[in-house]
């Protein structure tokens, strides 16, 4: 294709529209971003801003950033307390550290049980194709919340795993499952699975057959083709999906608490716990700020990833 | 409806006094640091059917888009029946397009797919039907009307996209690769049906192709675009025989040409040096050529004859040996292989050696007069 | 690869049994005699009732379903403006900024999302006194705000493998943009619009985390009953409206999937 063809036909719209005037397409663009803006861009600067202050009973539980003394004098009341505080009380270093470990392990294991599924399903016909698919996208349209309850039935010490093991004489005393960080990945992968499959389907979908074809007809074992030609190119869609069970899994809150014991560390339990029980706002936004700044990183790989799945195409 | 005077007929371009119905001046549209068109200047006149021929990025469709209004240039003008169409928008100008992909609006039938410019005029409903219904009939679907267009064969969309781009009478239509999708059976109907429209209509039409067989059968003119530029502009017989470049000539059918030098030869005939060619090359004379200018000479393969024996008579004459015969049905196309190693495309009906078809290995003589050669100076 | 053989189809079984099992053992001790949700005593229709009867659950449900609806539509209408405007505006100043703040409620954790609308609601309070404590109308504003994100992903994505020029031919008939964009581009990208919808709706239904920062006195939502309920173990009432759920997605999927193979046969 010459370079010509390959222009995009940007702005064509807009070109038509600024002939409205700035006024008509300013307006079309302003209304989702302002609302943007006020609901979700400031919040994060309200939240930057609370987090250097002190905490303090009052309503709201916190200290004015800055105030007018008795002699009209400015006072500024930021300081870095809570942030140090996050940094020496090793709860908060401990819940960051093992919220990696656990959306990372649990990642691994998503992708693992995922990827065989979605290449299943690219390479399954019509009309099963479809039908697969819908199968995958089902449990995503039900209740998140009930579908984690329904793993404390499954997991209990007289759930139902440990109900059939003991019938069947497997074993003598029931495991204990629940309440455990093993419960919490078994819950993240089982949550989030549909997110790991459906990018890895979008790419696997669209690789041309020809080149299996080709790789088998030169000689290579279909391991081989595997590794040397499909998992590489699928390599975007892989990224895509770690990302997008990786980053909300690390924030996560409902698996830990329902599947989770008290020393399974979370940091998206933590910062809850934080605001809702110990009720003091100024640490719970600087755990918050410090758990965004973890993220930026994943979330840039991400949308590099992103990238890369449209240039493929 | 009566039978207009079109510009097939009147030639207006040859008319010095005739006025141009699109003029496009100095026409420029830069994408960032890539041009796609550069300083183009046409004068088309009303009810020609124009097409610019070119090939892949060469500017056709950019510049087709900018008489529609969905490019704005980046410096040049538009004029179109003498009003400027600069900040005008699509839907405020005097022209209409037939889209390469038809662009049907799926959720609408035939009917209201027709319909739809005359609405957005405003045109009363019961006039809107009759009108439809009658161009239906001109592009010979009535009995389609309530369809919608995954409904239709390609052939059927595209006569769609023609009466709905047609009925609003513009003053311009443009056809961006109108007969590109069609096989190549339909295509040849088609491109008749169209021109027989356009005649019966009288509407000017631009067509955008890289057909040059389509460009030839459909077009009052041809305007021949490489590499954002103009190359060449003038009625489809001059283009073929007489190209102004070896680009035009490489272009529009095929060629064999030679690169030589001017030879300070006879009066009544110029002679080039070609050694390419396997000797000099005789050619009418060019005027305003010097001596030892590079030039180029451009021999059409239909113009060359090839027999078996020594022909005796024509100016030019060279010997050698077939290396392949394609068969074409109504024609062969032969490839013969000189005694000085250049390599010679002949072309040949098959009725004249259908008694004893030419094979390979045989040896021929090449022939063709002084009048079969075009001098290029580019 | 019709060669791989035995483990894929395998690996699929398992991984699919793996997604269904929970969600069938929840509708199987749904209508379990007893109140143990795990060793099968009967079959019994009992809980349905108990749940019918339960008002913390049926009015919990009834807001829900209430800020779903509104916020879903909002949402719908929001998102495809913003889809619109990044997909067909061309290069405008601010678009960058809009791009991140339109996809990045995507990733971002709910409870980060919940705590920050939280902080914004009450620091608007203080300001300008308004939202007027928090509640249903706080609720609808951070779900909006959130399930906008994914609307906008499935319009642009419309949007994007939409043939432009049929917009283009629109123009070029004598059609003003306002009108291009209700005559043709809506009605040709209406099945995201749908979809859109849909998913805000259930991301709303189905949300927790940012409900349970945002919420007032009075406006209990479904999810929050329902945790607080789980948090003390199992419980069967809870197996009954997992299953009317289950079988209410069941029932919308397999009409998606009858309207779409009627659609490809067309």
């Amino acid at each position: 294709m010459s370079t010509a063809e390959a222009i995009p036909r940007i702005g064509l719209t807009a070109r038509v529209l600024s002939k409205f005037g700035l006024n008509g397409r300013a307006l079309v663009i302003a209304v989702p971003l302002l609302w943007l803006t006020v609901f979700f861009l400031i919040p994060f600067l309200v939240v930057a801003k609370i987090s250097f202050s002190e905490a303090m009973i009052a309503r709201p539980p916190y200290a004015p950033l800055w105030e007018y003394g008795e002699n009209g004098e400015f006072i500024w009341n930021a300081q870095l307390g809570n942030y140090s505080y996050l940094w020496e009380d090793s709860l908060y270093v401990n819940s960051y550290l093992s919220s990696i470990k656990i959306a990372g392990i649990s990642t691994i294991f998503a992708l693992l049980v995922g990827y065989p599924m979605a290449y299943y399903i690219a390479r399954a016909e019509e009309p099963k194709r479809t039908l697969l698919l819908l199968l995958v996208i089902l449990p995503f349209w039900t209740s998140f919340l009930l579908r984690v309850y329904a793993w404390i039935g499954f997991l209990k010490s007289n759930g139902v795993i440990n109900n059939i093991l003991m019938s069947l004489g497997i074993i003598n005393e029931p495991i204990v499952m629940l309440q455990t960080d093993f419960a919490v990945y078994l819950g993240i992968v089982y949550t989030y699975l549909p997110f790991m499959i459906l990018p890895l389907y979008a790419n696997l979908v669209k690789l041309d057959s020809s080149l299996l074809e080709a790789s088998g007809d030169l000689g290579a074992k279909p391991a081989t083709t595997f590794f040397l030609i499909t998992l590489p190119l699928s390599m975007p869609g892989v990224i895509a999906g770690c990302m997008l069970v990786f980053i909300p899994a690390i924030g996560e809150f409902v698996i830990p608490s329902l599947l989770g014991g008290p020393d399974t560390l979370m940091i998206g339990k933590v910062l809850w716990n934080e605001f809702f029980s110990n009720r003091d706002w100024p640490v719970a936004s600087a755990v918050a700020i410090a758990m965004l700044a973890l993220l930026v990183i994943p979330i840039m790989v991400l949308r590099r990833a992103q990238g890369a799945e449209n240039a493929h195409v | 409806m009566a039978k207009q005077a079109v510009a097939a007929d009147t030639r207006p371009w040859a008319d010095p006094t005739a006025i141009p119905f699109i003029r496009i001046k100095n026409i420029t549209k830069k994408f960032g640091d890539f041009t796609a068109v550069n300083n183009v200047s046409l004068d088309i006149y009303r009810s020609e059917l124009f097409c610019l021929l070119g090939g892949s990025g060469c500017g056709k469709s950019t510049l087709l888009r900018m008489l529609a209004g969905f490019e704005t240039p980046t410096s040049g003008t538009i004029e179109i029946d003498g009003q400027d169409m600069s900040n005008v928008a699509p839907y405020d100008r005097p022209t209409n397009m037939m889209f390469q992909s038809y662009a049907l609006f799926p959720h609408m039938s035939v009917e209201k797919n027709v319909a739809y410019g005359l609405l957005r005029d405003g045109v009363a409903k019961e006039e809107c039907a009759a009108r439809v219904a009658e161009m239906l009939k001109l592009v010979k679907l009535g009995d389609f009307a309530k369809r919608k267009p995954h409904q239709l064969s390609g052939g059927q969309r595209q006569r769609v996209a023609l009466a709905r781009s047609l009925i609003k009478k513009p003053k311009l239509l443009l056809l961006d690769e109108p007969l590109g999708a069609l096989d190549k059976k339909l295509r040849e109907e088609t491109q008749f049906e169209l021109v027989k429209i356009q005649e019966s209509l009288g509407v000017t039409f631009i067509v955008v192709t890289h057909d040059q067989e389509e460009a030839m059968t459909l077009s009052t003119r041809i305007g021949v675009m490489n590499a954002g530029e103009i190359v060449q502009v003038d009625e489809p017989r001059n283009v073929y025989e007489e190209p102004n470049s070896r680009f035009v000539a490489d272009f529009v059918g095929s060629v064999n040409l030679f690169e030589g030098e001017v030879d300070a030869g006879a009066a009544d005939k110029l002679r080039i040096t070609a050694p390419n060619s396997g000797g000099d090359i005789i050619v009418d004379p060019v005027a305003g050529l010097k001596a030892k200018q590079k030039v180029w000479v451009a021999i059409r393969p239909e113009k060359i004859r090839l027999t078996r024996e020594n022909p005796k008579g024509l100016a030019n004459e060279r010997q050698g040996v077939v290396e392949e015969v394609a068969y074409m049905g109504d024609i062969s196309v032969y490839k013969v292989h000189l005694d000085n190693g250049a390599v010679i495309k002949v072309t040949e009906p098959n009725i004249t050696y259908v008694d004893n078809p030419i094979k390979w290995d045989e040896h021929v003589w090449l022939s063709w007069s002084s009048s079969d050669g075009v001098v290029l100076t580019q | 690869m019709s060669r791989r053989g035995w483990f894929l189809p395998i690996a699929a079984i398992l991984g699919f049994a793996f997604l269904y099992l929970p969600m069938i053992s929840l509708v199987v001790f749904s209508f379990n005699e007893n109140k143990l949700v795990t060793v099968w005593s009967g079959f019994s229709t009992k809980w349905y009732g108990e749940l019918f009867r339960d008002p913390q659950i049926l009015g919990a449900a009834w807001i829900s379903l209430q800020i779903a609806f509104v916020s879903a539509t909002l949402a719908t209408v929001l998102g495809t403006l913003c889809g619109f405007v990044l997909e067909r505006f061309g290069r405008f100043r601010t678009k960058s900024l809009l791009t991140g703040l339109s996809t990045a409620p995507l990733v971002m954790p709910e409870v980060i999302t919940g705590l920050s609308l939280l902080l914004l609601f009450v620091a608007m309070e203080a300001i300008f006194g308004w939202p007027d404590g928090r509640g249903m109308l706080t609720i609808i504003i951070a779900h909006i705000t959130f399930t906008m994100a994914f609307v906008t992903v499935v319009v642009q994505s419309r949007l994007s493998d939409m043939d432009e020029s049929l917009e283009e031919a629109a123009l070029d008939l004598g059609a003003r943009p306002v009108r291009v964009f209700f005559d043709i581009t809506l009605p040709v990208i209406a099945p995201a619009l749908v979809s859109g919808w849909l998913l805000a709706f259930t991301l709303s239904l189905d949300d927790l985390v940012i409900a349970s920062f945002v919420t007032g006195p009075g406006a209990s939502t479904l999810p929050m009953v329902i945790f607080s309920k789980v948090r003390l173990g199992v419980s069967p009432d809870i197996n009954a409206l997992a299953s009317l759920i289950i079988g209410v997605v069941s029932i919308g999927i397999a009409i998606a999937a009858w309207n779409l193979r009627k659609q490809v046969m067309k």
